[in-house]
């Protein structure tokens, strides 16, 4: 005997002690799809017949099979379930995550439950306990489908219970399987002039044969309408003919709308309202044959009320569909997906408000969706909503699945007056932001704190502790510029493997002794500019911001620090800065080369002592203040002393070499600082263009970054700088040379030292990504880090024990998370899928980590 | 780093007194690195010794962990070249039986007061130059201190804290040293190690003789015992009879400048009378405190059994933590601590946790928020928070100038992003009270000025 259960179904099994549930259970589930109650039992109570534990046992029951439930797994519940009492909160519990609830009743006679007992001895309990079960289950078989049990199999005999085979239905929704591509094509409601003009620009080629519509699609490609076919607009017949014939001949899907349900009902000859273009639907009806009535009653009734399509990536349902909905199927499923839900209230125009429930939407699915006219289609958290209104002298509207994009086609007339004016009266005033930039003008603090599990394309998943998000979330608030603008923050980078050589702490070869050994063949050598990082963000103009970013009265852009605070506190500095990029920009010809009106830029902004103000007189200055304030007594004191104890000559001399290394330390520092009295005293160096309308450049490597960098620097060489960068082969020796040589000769002269990079800007590595780039600091500047002395032997020796672990790991981590943000950014994902990357790194930031690496 | 100690008496009679031998090169190893003793003079008239500090500083730091609030301060910095308490210890180990004032073949001469002539190089003096003559001269030293910039290439940064300090005094060995041995972390107003109840001990027996009647004892003991309320107040009640510190220092809500600037008018004090008088009117039992601090308005609502329950939100973590442990939240019985909840939450993010109360405070947080920020917060705070009432407190700026100790045309408190005239917060408050469908009306919070108005402004919006 074959029992057929939704594949997703809460199952219960009825049987009373002894019936073999448990070795039904077994036979024909997953051990984890199996709750038992015997098993509930035994952990709350060490003992599975604890009658006293009942209770608590169906707690844990009930609650395990809500979890499993929530998350759409198939549950089959182990209980003798012979009472209605015991089986309601199960069908309750079915309802409330809108699965299917199945009945699976073991009806043996009680001799036969008795005798299996028997070879139990833990069971021991007496024959009225088998035959009370027994006849409360029968009691029970009648009103079972009462109950709310949509199928219900009852097993007779040992030999029906031995046959059973189980088979596992798809659910109808479920069109996983069905990858498109799709034209999702909006409600209708009769406009057939405009559905033909429509579907033409889509590339179907549509021709009548024999009072039958033909319908050839565009390769591969599939009609998908989102319901409301009829009322309101001329033409309703020849719509439901052509979409019927589409339908049939495979060419088109289609959901129900509320008014397609409607027609359904007059259909079958109930009374319903003729109102909202019923009767006009009805009258044209009336004209056809009774056949075609038929005909349309019987697709109409079989529409299913949404579909999941592509794997779970795309749902189309006609007034959109929640996701703890998605794929289920209820009474509530279908009344969604018909209506949406609304709160109770009417508008002063007499509509049910709606509840928005694409503003709380977080599914990974789309959700396309019509039903409430919308002026233009918009986005809002990966649901857009696509009935422009044709009926009502708006357009009819199609979305391209994948590729989202909107074909629209204006309707010839207003057909219909509509209810409530769904476009606003005259032109729109002001600048408006999409729905989607409303909704992310607020961020809400369950997306960013807490531990968090981040899903990056380069590096599979980023976890975020809990404590790191609390330390993020002080500085992000306090400091943090508007989130809008925040789509990517630098990630940390390594020093190279410590050298051995002899006065130094960073030497060359290491770090391409590390690139060598990951398999790298290239890599790319830029020098490295000592100021501080800065991320600048770019528009054509005050418009593109507010389209791009959703940012209004906050200028042409932004730049911003590693941690995302605006790197100027007069904000007039900062507009002039990002008007002179901009002009760089513009005359430099990228915003055509890139087909952009928006950049994101990586730079360095110099002098050091710009942003380092603070660092420099708390720290930098009076350290090489103090020491030169003291080496030249104490070098005298010692001069004067050794006259007398000549074995002081020796420590005179170590001081004057002290003394010495302080000089040069303040020269270090001194080399990196200048007074900035205008925008003219500042250096831009920019070094990753790191995206732009649409695009993230980790597909172009160093070259191209350099090259076409270099083509914005000349556009305004007073402000930027061009980095100097040299292309090494790692497997020619005198390429080698040449860049060590080259690092001598930069660092020699003051210069920071360089940033080595494999050539492409994501290298997949030995075992995990390779370091995306990896610094080699110069031997004076690194006196800024290490103290004035430190490169005196014996403080060499102790500092030459450092771990990179940490840092490499953390520099991998946030660099996945910085491009993360960047991607989703691009893809015009919800601001908060940004955010909690980037506030991702700036967690990742407050990792402990030797801050001199 | 270095101290040098020069007096008119032969090296011989100066090595007595210092117990170390003018012929030799003297090291010795402390915690902290070495310390040399020398001497620059030998002569038959005049001396002079030297004591040499050689901190490691790659040693200070090893071993320890690395947090990111120390960040690279830890590793370089002044305290290798400066006079700082490592001196103090250094003097104390080297020089400790002089210092003591004990000396085994000159005992009459370490009794008896000699022209000494110092120089400490490096010695930071938070305070300038001024306090190291208020400091010294009523010891009846004669001081000369040479300044330095922090930087004679860039000028504009300013001068530096370190001055080469000359001091001539007519006393005993033993009195110099222990005067600088005091004075000198006192100038530098840090110490290297941590100061517990046992400096009191310490410094009330170097001061014994001179510190009770120094005119600047009150900053003695401050800085020397690091600003620990607790344990300058046990110092100075023992000094001197009925002394204790400024009872107004308890308060660490605010940072020390904002307290110093509005501390003589209590407005805390009155800020909270007035926000608890308004909480009252209104009937409300719960009340979400946004921006709570270290949890000052929270403990006096915990005292009111009438607030039924009472939330804290902080940005800060660490104020969280003073505000629990202010509160004894871990000491509170059970009725009493299910009142009371503090959360880690932020006003730029919406947050369920926080909507649902009958009225929300937030008392001096709106200026410290940037301006294009403040959208974010009104949306959190009235729309999703959406309490009864919400108490908004901020300073007005027209009061700034009757503030002695503020510099025109700064604002009170470093992170203050803005400060509002009357007309500015109550064009704010109602536009906001209009979008949100609340009723503001505003109340001066402390003694009003007849022209600049109050000290701090209160908008009271209701729904």
């Amino acid at each position: 005997m074959k029992l057929t259960l939704p594949e997703l179904s809460l199952v219960v099994l009825i049987g009373p002690s002894g019936s073999g549930k448990s070795t039904f259970a077994k036979k024909h589930f997953l051990a984890s799809e199996v709750l038992s109650s015997d098993f509930c039992r035994f952990l709350v109570s060490d003992d599975e017949n604890s009658q006293a534990a009942t209770s608590d046992a169906f707690d844990v029951l009930h609650y395990i099979a809500a979890k499993r439930l929530a998350a759409a797994k198939l549950t089959v519940v182990d209980a003798t379930n012979v009472q209605k009492e015991a089986r309601k909160p199960l069908v309750d519990l079915a309802r409330q995550y809108h699965v299917l609830p199945v009945a699976i009743v073991l009806n043996l006679p009680e001799r036969v439950c008795a005798d299996q007992n028997r070879n139990r001895p833990d069971r021991n309990f007496g024959p009225h306990v088998v035959r009370n079960q027994s006849q409360e289950l029968r009691r029970s078989l009648k009103g079972l489908d009462h109950e709310g049990f949509r199928h219900v199999h009852v097993l007779s005999s040992l030999d029906e219970i031995e046959a059973a085979v189980i088979e596992r239905q798809p659910l109808w929704n479920n069109r996983r399987f069905d990858h498109g591509p799709f034209d999702i094509i909006g409600d209708v409601h009769g406009c057939f002039d405009e559905l033909i003009e429509l579907l033409q620009r889509l590339g179907y080629a549509i021709t009548r044969e024999a009072d039958q519509y033909k319908v050839l699609p565009p390769s591969g490609r599939k009609a998908l309408f989102v319901g409301d076919l009829v009322d309101r607009g001329p033409k309703v017949a020849k719509v439901l003919q052509l979409v019927m014939a589409m339908a049939d001949s495979g060419v088109a899907l289609c959901v129900p709308g509320n008014h397609d349900m409607k027609l359904v009902k007059k259909l079958r000859g109930s009374d319903v309202q003729m109102t909202h273009g019923l009767a006009e639907t009805w009258a044209e009806l009336e004209r056809e044959s009774p056949e075609f009535r038929k005909r349309t009653l019987a697709f109409l009734d079989g529409l299913v009320s949404h579909y999941v399509l592509d794997g779970g990536g795309l749902v189309v349902a006609h007034a959109g569909m929640k996701e703890e909905m998605q794929g289920r199927g209820s009474g509530k499923v279908r009344e969604f997906a018909l209506y949406g839900e609304t709160t109770g209230e009417t508008d002063e125009f007499g509509l049910p408000i709606r509840v928005n429930w694409a503003a709380e939407y977080r599914g990974r699915a789309m959700v396309v969706y019509g039903h409430t006219p919308v002026p233009e289609p918009e986005w809002l958290n990966r649901t857009v909503n696509i009935d422009t209104g044709c009926a009502f002298g708006g357009a009819l509207t199609a979305l391209r699945y994948p590729e989202k994009e909107f074909v629209s086609v204006p309707a010839k007339h207003t057909y219909y007056a509509p209810a409530r004016p769904f476009i606003p009266e005259g032109t729109a005033p002001e600048p408006k932001l999409t729905a989607q930039q409303r909704q992310d003008e607020l961020l809400d603090i369950d997306d960013v704190v807490g531990k968090r599990i981040i899903a990056t394309r380069l590096h599979r998943t980023v976890t975020i502790r809990e404590e790191n998000a609390t330390a993020a979330l002080e500085v992000m608030s306090r400091f943090a510029a508007n989130p809008k603008w925040l789509i990517y923050l630098p990630p940390t980078m390594s020093p190279s493997e410590t050298s051995r050589r002899a006065g130094y702490l960073e030497y060359p070869e290491e770090a391409f002794a590390y690139f060598r050994h990951e398999g790298v063949a290239t890599v790319v050598c830029e020098q490295k500019h000592m100021g501080s990082r800065a991320v600048i963000i770019v528009c054509r103009d005050e418009e593109s911001a507010r389209e791009n970013f959703g940012v209004i009265g906050e200028g042409i852009g932004i730049c911003y620090t590693r941690t995302g605070r605006r790197f100027f506190s007069d904000a007039s500095l900062e507009q002039a800065l990002l008007e002179k990029v901009q002009a760089a920009v513009t005359s430099s010809g990228l915003w055509e080369d890139l087909k952009t009106d928006w950049l994101c830029l990586d730079c360095e902004l110099m002098p050091w002592s710009a942003k380092a103000q603070e660092l420099l007189r708390e720290q930098y200055a009076p350290t090489g203040a103090a020491a030169r304030a003291s080496f030249p007594y104490v070098v005298a004191a010692l001069e004067s002393a050794a006259h007398c104890v000549p074995e002081i000559s020796g420590i005179a001399k170590h001081y004057r070499e002290r003394q010495r290394l302080a000089d040069r330390y303040v020269a270090s520092y001194r080399r990196y600082c200048w007074p900035v009295n205008s925008i003219a005293d500042l250096r831009l160096a920019p070094f990753h263009l790191l995206a732009s309308a649409g695009r993230v450049y980790t597909d172009a490597d160093h070259i191209w970054h350099m090259e076409t960098l270099s083509k914005l620097v000349a556009a305004d060489p007073g402000l930027l700088i061009a980095t100097a960068f040299r292309r090494v082969d790692l497997a020619d020796g005198a390429s080698v040379a040449d860049a060590t040589n080259w690092w001598e000769e930069l660092t020699g002269s003051g210069s920071e030292g360089m940033v080595v990079k494999p050539l492409h800007f994501v290298q997949p590595g030995r075992r995990d990504l390779v370091q995306p780039a990896v610094k080699c600091r110069g031997r004076e500047y690194l006196r800024i880090i290490y103290g004035p002395e430190y490169t005196q032997e014996e403080n060499l020796m102790r500092l030459r024990e450092r771990g990179l672990g940490t840092k490499r790991s953390l520099a991998i981590r946030e660099f996945a998370l910085g491009i993360e943000a960047l991607e989703r950014f691009v893809r015009a994902e919800p601001l908060r899928r940004v955010h909690e990357c980037v506030f991702g790194v700036l967690a990742l930031e407050s990792e402990a980590v030797d801050p001199r690496l | 780093m270095l101290l040098t100690i020069a007096a008119d008496i032969p090296a011989s009679e100066l090595g007595y007194l210092l117990h170390k031998n003018p012929a030799r090169f003297h090291s010795f190893d402390l915690s902290f690195g070495k310390a040399h003793v020398f001497y620059p003079k030998v002569g038959s008239i005049r001396s002079e010794a030297a004591l040499l500090l050689d901190v490691d500083p790659v040693g200070l730091v090893r071993g320890r962990s690395h947090t990111a609030e120390a960040g690279l301060h830890q590793y370089v910095n002044d305290r290798p070249y400066i006079a700082s308490s490592f001196l103090s210890v250094a003097m104390s180990q080297v020089f400790g039986t002089a210092m003591s004032g004990r000396s085994k073949e000159r005992q009459e001469l370490a009794d008896q007061p000699i022209q000494f002539d110092a120089l400490i190089t490096a010695l930071p003096c938070r305070g300038g130059s001024e306090l190291l003559k208020r400091l010294f001269e009523p010891l009846g030293y004669e001081s000369e201190a040479k300044g330095y910039h922090l930087d004679e290439h860039f000028p504009e940064w300013g001068t530096s804290p370190y001055y080469t300090v000359r001091l001539r005094n007519h006393v005993r060995l033993r009195d110099l040293l222990t005067h600088m041995y005091v004075l000198i972390p006192v100038l530098d107003a840090e110490k290297h190690y941590w100061v517990g109840e046992d400096e009191v001990e310490k410094l009330l027996r170097k001061g014994e003789g001179w510190l009770a009647d120094h005119p600047e004892r009150q900053t003695i003991v401050n800085r020397y015992l690091r600003y620990d309320r607790k344990l300058t107040r046990s110092a100075l009640g023992r000094l001197v009879e009925g002394e204790s510190n400024d009872p107004e220092a308890e308060d660490i809500d605010h940072t020390q400048e904002e307290r110093s600037i509005e501390a003589p008018l209590k407005l805390w004090e009155q800020r909270i009378g007035s926000i608890t008088s308004a909480l009252r009117s209104r009937e409300a039992q719960t009340v979400v405190d946004l921006g709570c601090g270290e949890g000052k308005l929270l403990s006096v609502l915990l005292h009111d059994r009438s607030f039924e329950r009472i939330v804290g939100v902080d940005v800060s973590w660490r104020a969280l933590e003073i505000a629990s442990k202010r509160l004894h939240l871990d000491q509170l019985p059970i009725a009493q601590r299910s009142r009371i909840e503090l959360l880690h939450g932020s006003l730029m993010y919406k947050d369920k946790r926080v909507s649902g109360f009958d009225a929300a405070v937030v008392a001096e947080v709106i200026e410290h928020l940037d301006r294009p920020r403040l959208a974010a917060f009104e949306r959190v705070v009235f729309e999703h928070a959406r309490p009864g009432m919400v108490l908004v407190t901020t300073p007005n700026a027209e009061y700034n100038p009757l503030f002695p100790f503020l510099p025109s045309g700064r604002f009170r408190h470093k992170d203050h992003r803005f400060e509002w005239t009357r007309s500015e917060f109550q064009r704010w408050a109602m536009e906001n009270a209009e979008r949100f469908g609340y009723k503001v009306r505003f109340l001066p919070i402390g003694t009003s000025d007849p022209i600049a108005g109050p000290p701090t402004q209160m908008g009271v919006f209701e729904r």
